[in-house]
This record gives C-alpha cells, sequence and structure tokens, in this order.
C-alpha cells in the first residue's frame, strides 16, 4: 500500500461565506465556491477534466452530480459522493485518488449544501435505519449521550463537565469572530454558555453547531506540476478514513470514551504523513466541533491530549490561537454551521490559507504553519475523515 | 376441568387528580383519582402489559391461544390479538381472537377461552382484557372512567389458583351506554332508566340465575366481584341481591383507576385473587348488552410469581400534572407532533423485522457468546456468519448506560425525549430506546429499567409499535 504523501497538491480554493442564504440556492453556492477556486487557482472552467461532488440533503434537492452539473456547466466525468458528515471530505479524498492515479491533471472537488430550505431549525429526526429503532433521535440528542458518559466516566460533576466543553464553544466563538465568512460572529462568555437554554441535556445551545449554508471548493493537480499553477501550493500529507460498524448505541461492551473511527482516520493520516507527535509536530488543526463535547472527544483521540485529561488542555488554553496547537482557528463549525457537504472543503479550506499566511484578517493569522490537518466526523454508525496538508514538498 | 393459573394486569403509571378534572369545569370533584395511559399508550399496549404481568413465571411456549377484548381497539380491521401475542413472544402456532362491541367483550372472552379448553381446541388461553374509552369533557363518566387492562391463563392442567364452577348469562337488547361506529366519546340514555331497566335488572338475573342453577345463597359467597357503573349504584345492587356491601363487595376500584370498561369486571377479579383464601367463593358478574355471572371457586392462595398484579401497579404511580395534559394524551386535544419523522412505516420492513421490532429479539454468536441487539447475521466482536440464537429481550431488566433529554424531538405535550442507551441483565446486550413513564429529572446512569412495548408514532397511514424502556415499576 502506497502512501498518498506529496502525490496532490491544492493549486486554487473557494469558500462561500456561510450563514443563512435565503437568498441563494444550492446552485448559487456552487458557483461561488467553484468561481473562487479557480480564481484562485488562475484557471478557467474548461481545464477541470473531473468533478468530485459531495452533498447529503438530497434527494430533496436533486439526485446524483446534477446541481454541479447543471449550475456550473461542466460537461466531464462528474462523481457525486455521499458519506454522512464527512462528505466534502470524500469529495476531496476521491479527487486526489483521480490525480494521484494519473487519470486526470486538473480536478475539482466541490462541497456544498443548502440546509436551510427544509423549514426545521436542525438535522432533523428519525433518519437512519429504521423506522422505529431511531425514532424521535436527533443529533444533539445522540451526541449528549457522548457528554453523559464522559463526565461519568472521569467523574466530572455535570456542572464541571459542562464548564470544561463551554470553554471549547468561547474559544470557537472567540476564533470566528474575526472570521468574514463565518455564520456567527459573536463572543460570547462562559457565563452565556452555562446559561443558556439546554438542547439536548447537558448539551446547551452553544454547546450545539449552528445550521448554515454554505460550500467550498478546492482544485488540484499532481504535486509535480503545482508551481505552474502558483508559488505557494498546498500538499496533501496523508489521507485517513474509517468507518465503525453498528449504532454506537447498540455496540456491545462499547465505553463511549474510545471512538475507533477517530482512532484510526488520525493514525492512517499520521502514519503517510510521517507523524509521530500529532501534539507537537501539528501547527493547525481543524476539527468536527459539531457539539463541544465532539471536540473534547478529538483532541483525546487524535492524541491532542492524553486520556481523560482534556480538561487540563482545555483550561491551559492549548487549543487557543495562541496556544501549543490551535484548534479551529477559523471558528469551526460552531461559527460556521454545518451544511454538511461543505465542512470538509472549509475546514481544509482554512489550513490551506493558513499555510499561505493568507488567513483574512491579520489578527487571526497563525505564525508560519507548515503542517495542518482538516477532519470530519459524522454517523451514526461513526464515519471519519482526516487530511493532513503541509507547506512544502519533502525532498526525495 | 379448565382453571385460572395465573393472572396479571396493568395500570398506567400516570394518575389524573379529580379535583382537576372539577376544577377545569368548575364542578365537583369526585374524589380520589384516575388512572391515564400515556401518550404512547393504547388498548394494545396495555394488553401487552398485562399479559406479560400473567406469564410471569409461566413457559410461554405452552400457550397454545390468546384472546383479546377491547370497546377501543386501535384497529378496526387488523388483529390486536396477532400482535399482543408476538409482543408476548408466544409461538405462532396458537388461536388468537379478538372480542369487541361490548362492555361485556371481557367476560365473553372469558367464557370462550373456558369454553375452548374445556372443549379441547387448546391446553392453555391467555385471555386479556383493555380498554382506555373516552368520556365527553366534563360530563360524569369523565371522572368516572380510567384506564388499565388485566389477563388471565386458562388452563386444561397444572395447579390452578380458582376453579371456574358455573356460569350464567342473560343478552339484553337497549341503549344504555353505547358508540355508534364513527364516535369518539361514550353517549348514553338517562341515567334512571339505564340503572333500573339495564344494569339492575340483568345483573340481578345472572346473579340470581347462577345461584339458583347451584343451589347457593348469597351468605356463602366470600366476595361478590360485581362490575358498576359507579359505586353507589354497584353497592346498591350488592345490597339488593342479599350481600353486605361492606364485608362482601369487591371494592371496585373507583377512588384510585376507575371504571376500565371491557377490561374492569377482570382486573376486579385479579384484586378478589390477590386477597382470597383457598376454599372461597368468588361470584363474579360483568355488565353490558346483558350480563356474563361465574361462580368461582378459589383453590390456592395466589403465590408471588413475580407478578405485579393490580397491587403492584396501583402502588407505583406518578401524578398527571394536569387536566390539559390528560386531554392531549388521550388525543382530544391534538399536540403539535414534533419534527416530521423522514421514515413512515414500512409493512415489509415491520414484517421482515419483526423478531427484533416486535418481540425484541437479540442475536446471541454461538461462537463467542456476545449478545447484539438489532439481530446482526454477522457477529460484532467475531464476525462469524450466520452463526446465532435468537434471545428475548424484553423479559429482561436493565440499567442506564448513558442518556440524553432531548428538547428537539418531542411532542409538546412531552417536549423531553429522553433518549436512552440501556445495558441489559442478559449478557450486557446494549439496547438503544427512549425511557418513558418517567420523571427525566430522576435519570442517572446505572438507574435500573424494564422494557415495555409503546407506540411509537402514526404515519403513512398506520401505528408504529417498539419497545421503550422504563424505570423498574
Amino acid at each position: 500500500m502506497e502512501s498518498i504523501k506529496d502525490k496532490v497538491a491544492i493549486v486554487g480554493m473557494g469558500c462561500t461565506k456561510f450563514g443563512e442564504r435565503w437568498s441563494s440556492g444550492l446552485d448559487d453556492l456552487a458557483i461561488e465556491a467553484a468561481y473562487e477556486a479557480y480564481e484562485d487557482a488562475g484557471i478557467s472552467p474548461k481545464d477541470i477534466q473531473a468533478c468530485w461532488f459531495g452533498t447529503v440533503t438530497a434527494p430533496a434537492t436533486g439526485i446524483g452530480a446534477t446541481h454541479a452539473c447543471n449550475s456550473l456547466k461542466l460537461r466531464i466525468p462528474m462523481t457525486r459522493v455521499e458519506n454522512w458528515c464527512i462528505t466534502g471530505h470524500e469529495a476531496l479524498r476521491n479527487a486526489c485518488f483521480g490525480i494521484a492515479s494519473g487519470m486526470y491533471d486538473v480536478v475539482l472537488a466541490l462541497g456544498v449544501e443548502k440546509l436551510k430550505d427544509t423549514g426545521f431549525p436542525g438535522l432533523g429526526t428519525g433518519r437512519g435505519m429504521g423506522p422505529v429503532l431511531e425514532a424521535r433521535r436527533t443529533s444533539p440528542g445522540s451526541f449528549s449521550l457522548i457528554a453523559t458518559r464522559y463526565f461519568y466516566t472521569y467523574n466530572l460533576s455535570p456542572e464541571e463537565g459542562k464548564k470544561t466543553i463551554g470553554k471549547i464553544a468561547v474559544k470557537n466563538h472567540n476564533n470566528g469572530s474575526m472570521n468574514p465568512k463565518a455564520h456567527f460572529r459573536n463572543k460570547i462568555t462562559l457565563e452565556q454558555v452555562m446559561n443558556a437554554p439546554i438542547i439536548a441535556w447537558p448539551l446547551g445551545l452553544f454547546d450545539c453547531c449552528g445550521n448554515s449554508d454554505g460550500a467550498a471548493a478546492a482544485i488540484l493537480v499532481p504535486s509535480s506540476q503545482a508551481k505552474k499553477f502558483r508559488s505557494d501550493p498546498v500538499y496533501i500529507k496523508g489521507l485517513g478514513q474509517s468507518f465503525d460498524p453498528l449504532l454506537p448505541h447498540a455496540r456491545p461492551n462499547f465505553d463511549w470514551v474510545n471512538w475507533d473511527a477517530l482512532q484510526n482516520s488520525s493514525h492512517q493520516a499520521y502514519e503517510q504523513a510521517g507523524i509521530k507527535n500529532p501534539r507537537e509536530e501539528l501547527d493547525i488543526a481543524e476539527v468536527h466541533d459539531c457539539f463541544t463535547i465532539t471536540e473534547l472527544a478529538i483532541y483525546e483521540n487524535f492524541g491532542f491530549s492524553p486520556k481523560g485529561k482534556a480538561k487540563e488542555d482545555i483550561d491551559a488554553g492549548f487549543f487557543e490561537l495562541t496556544g501549543g496547537l490551535p484548534v479551529n482557528a477559523d471558528g469551526g463549525l460552531k461559527c460556521f454551521g454545518h451544511p454538511v457537504g461543505a465542512s470538509g472543503l472549509r475546514m481544509t479550506y482554512e489550513v490551506y490559507k493558513q499555510i499561505q499566511g493568507k488567513a483574512q484578517l491579520p489578527e487571526r493569522q497563525l505564525k508560519d504553519v507548515k503542517l495542518g490537518l482538516s477532519h470530519t466526523f459524522g454517523g451514526p454508525p461513526q464515519v471519519s475523515a482526516v487530511a493532513i496538508l503541509g507547506r512544502y514538498l519533502e525532498k526525495s | 376441568m379448565s382453571g385460572i393459573t395465573s393472572y396479571g394486569a396493568y395500570i398506567p403509571i400516570w394518575r389524573l387528580n379529580r379535583d382537576a378534572i372539577g376544577a377545569a369545569w368548575g364542578r365537583a370533584s369526585f374524589g380520589g383519582e384516575r388512572s391515564v395511559a400515556n401518550n404512547d399508550e393504547d388498548t394494545l399496549t396495555m394488553a401487552v402489559e398485562a399479559v406479560l404481568d400473567c406469564l410471569s413465571g409461566v413457559d410461554r411456549d405452552t400457550i397454545d391461544g390468546l384472546y383479546f377484548a377491547s370497546t377501543t381497539a386501535p384497529f378496526k380491521e387488523k388483529q390486536c390479538a396477532a400482535m399482543i401475542a408476538g409482543a408476548a413472544d408466544l409461538k405462532t402456532d396458537i388461536i388468537t381472537a379478538d372480542f369487541g362491541n361490548s362492555l361485556r367483550a371481557g367476560t365473553s372472552a372469558f367464557r370462550a377461552a373456558l369454553d375452548a379448553v374445556n372443549g379441547g381446541s387448546a391446553e392453555n388461553i391467555i385471555v386479556v382484557a383493555s380498554d382506555c374509552r373516552l368520556a365527553y369533557p366534563r360530563s360524569d363518566y369523565e371522572q368516572h372512567f380510567g384506564d388499565a387492562a388485566a389477563a388471565f391463563l386458562i388452563s386444561k392442567k397444572g395447579k390452578p389458583i380458582a376453579n371456574v364452577k358455573a356460569s350464567h348469562s342473560v343478552a339484553n337488547e337497549m341503549y344504555d351506554v353505547w358508540r355508534l361506529d364513527t364516535d369518539k366519546f361514550v353517549q348514553s340514555w338517562e341515567d334512571r332508566f339505564i340503572v333500573e331497566h339495564g344494569y339492575n335488572e340483568n345483573m340481578s338475573k345472572a346473579i340470581n340465575g347462577l345461584l339458583k342453577k347451584q343451589n347457593l345463597t348469597p351468605a356463602s359467597i366470600a366476595k361478590a366481584v360485581l362490575y358498576g357503573p359507579n359505586p353507589r349504584t354497584q353497592q346498591q345492587l350488592a345490597r339488593q341481591l342479599g350481600f353486605d356491601p361492606k364485608s362482601q363487595l369487591q371494592d371496585l376500584l373507583t377512588s384510585n383507576v376507575g371504571i376500565c370498561g371491557c377490561a374492569h369486571t377482570l382486573l376486579l377479579l385479579a384484586a378478589a385473587l390477590e386477597e382470597a383464601k383457598a376454599g372461597d367463593n368468588l361470584l363474579v358478574a360483568s355488565y353490558g348488552d346483558g350480563s356474563d355471572a361465574f361462580l368461582i371457586e378459589v383453590t390456592a392462595e395466589a403465590k408471588a410469581s413475580g407478578r405485579r398484579g393490580v397491587k403492584g401497579f396501583l402502588a407505583s404511580k406518578l401524578p398527571l400534572a394536569t387536566y390539559e395534559r390528560f386531554l392531549s394524551y388521550r388525543g382530544i386535544l391534538e399536540p403539535q407532533p414534533g419534527e416530521a419523522f423522514r421514515l413512515f412505516p414500512s409493512a415489509s420492513v415491520s414484517w421482515r423485522d419483526r423478531n427484533w421490532s416486535l418481540r425484541l429479539h437479540g442475536s446471541k454468536c454461538k461462537s463467542c457468546g456476545t449478545v447484539t441487539f438489532p439481530i446482526q447475521r454477522i457477529c460484532y466482536q467475531c464476525q462469524s456468519k450466520d452463526d446465532f440464537e435468537e434471545v428475548r429481550l424484553s423479559d429482561k431488566k436493565g440499567k442506564v448506560f448513558t442518556f440524553s433529554l432531548d428538547n428537539l424531538a418531542g411532542r409538546s405535550d412531552d417536549p423531553v425525549i429522553p433518549q436512552m442507551v440501556i445495558e441489559s441483565d442478559l449478557e450486557k446486550a446494549r439496547i438503544y430506546c427512549i425511557m418513558t413513564d418517567c420523571d427525566p429529572r430522576t435519570i442517572k446512569i446505572d438507574m435500573p429499567v424494564e422494557m415495555t412495548f409503546r407506540r411509537i408514532y402514526e404515519g403513512g397511514g398506520m401505528y408504529n409499535y417498539f419497545w421503550k424502556c422504563r424505570p423498574v415499576r
């Protein structure tokens, strides 16, 4: 098995303003992201040889790659991908494979989601695997199960537990407040978090990400050709993906603390990228903070914090912009919401821009970012995708 | 001769203080409280509960018949007995039948079971009666009625708790209480007429006819177990027949349950058996379009078999906070349904999944012993393929492993959905379900729970049933 490391480069990216885009349809969002990416790469639509298009809420919005094809008028091989919340990463991954195989020289990875046409302020209920088994199952209801068990396992009172994850919300809102593309740009206090209405106990309003519309896109080329497009391409260092069988709810002996999909997907990507100590080696991580407890679980399953010790790192500000490993520097899902098909590419956009030193505003540009990670996590059952990006090609 | 070898009862956990009904309408309260089925309960689910109570300590494979009686069945065309038998995990080569349309349906089913067992067409038949009748808001009946179910096991062999020695029935045509095929609420004629020429006349005929047949006098009866529309009418009748209401009359359960339609006489019989001594003669009489009277001799004191019975379910209760909630639970007020469900019931899915969704079977890997719910063809632990046996989880208790209290998905009359992952006492199998019949604020990890069959939602022209958990009652 070969590593994907340094075979593929990103030479252009685009990302829409995320938010309640009442006046933009799915097609408009696709155009906005794709054309920013074309411009960033300095290419015309005619240069694109293949496209992978990620969106989830179809068939309500059209089956197949219809929306990307209709809106962008591309007459090329187009594939729709869908894989829960990692859909954006799936578009990126499969586009990378298209380049790495040698089949194509310029491809488009596009992720788009129009959530605000459903009339319901959330991802909905009763999705999934049966008319009765998952009746009234919502995303907050499911992720709260993780929080309840985590607090119990590590002896945190609900009050302490909520404070710990609440600090993640405060951090991400602070980061998002500086980001012009974020949906939510308000700073919040821990007191606000603690006093917010409960959505699914123990998670309150600020523990949950919003519901937004958005799109993001990437132009990929073989690394060997990247410099023809721009002086500062960003290279793919590793791609991990892992699925877990069975709803965690049904999994025999599952502890609700150790998430195989998280551990497997990150280890695959670390190994390809040659990362031994992610806590030290990564300069930025964009991870799947659909709920604050999810971000905490990721710290511990990705090797950022020791098991049961995330609280110490959170309290010490280790994941803040000024900390040892800034996490969700753009504001995360907390501030961008989770337009499902777009999120993986939106996070990758942030890592790409930070590596290039081109974060929109100087106050949120991190210093000297060489290696970064983007990650999405979905299900249930869980599926997790990790992409590691780097500034330099390794000398061979 | 056939006898009663087991019995069970079910009274919903929610009780509404009648003062709340009186206060809502600015009229007198009849005092005490009435039982109210939860918004995920109906006649069918209550019947399942009573059957499971009746099956405590009974080998389910010996059951070869199930009769269901109700005037409030959830289906006009589709048998409830077959679904109840499935939820109770009975075998499929059994006799099933539904009885309905009359307050007497419960004892009609009871008699039919006795006859079938005596006649030799079955050895062990469970009879279950369940009712959840609606009365017009503000009416007397609204305060009088309650919701409950009762079940009896009639067996050819085995050691009976009681023997049915004789019976006598009368039929009577009149409009006393009725519902047309389109009616939601019980209608009735003037009370003085229906008591005199309906209740008193027919109960007296049946009871006197039975006593005469058996050459017995009221004095030889330990307890008269008499249906009644209310305590006063029932006591007057008992007095007229020569029974001492103080010592010989089985309490009508109006102060704490209410009159539970065609299940009521059988519920009273279950209550009577809980207090009876060996050798007691019980005279049981139902009412509705005539009357069925039975002479039942208690042969053994009802041993504790793990059943809750009337006493157990009476003691386990939660107060229903408001009259409005009662109206909503019973569908008289329409609640906002919560977010629309993406998946409507599918007849073929329900049928294909019946062993886990109806019978609550999990799979136990024959290779590594792991138990998983729902049934898995390939073992989660060791990947063995199609090498499992099905195991029943519905009769196992468990404990809460983790939970959340979801405010997004609930109906407006029950906005909090307690989402549970529970660990069954059987091989620690995990079950994902909703908790019902609880105060969500009291839920804790490791809290003991048991399984309960409930109506999940309505959609696509069907009702969906599945299992939930509840704190152990």
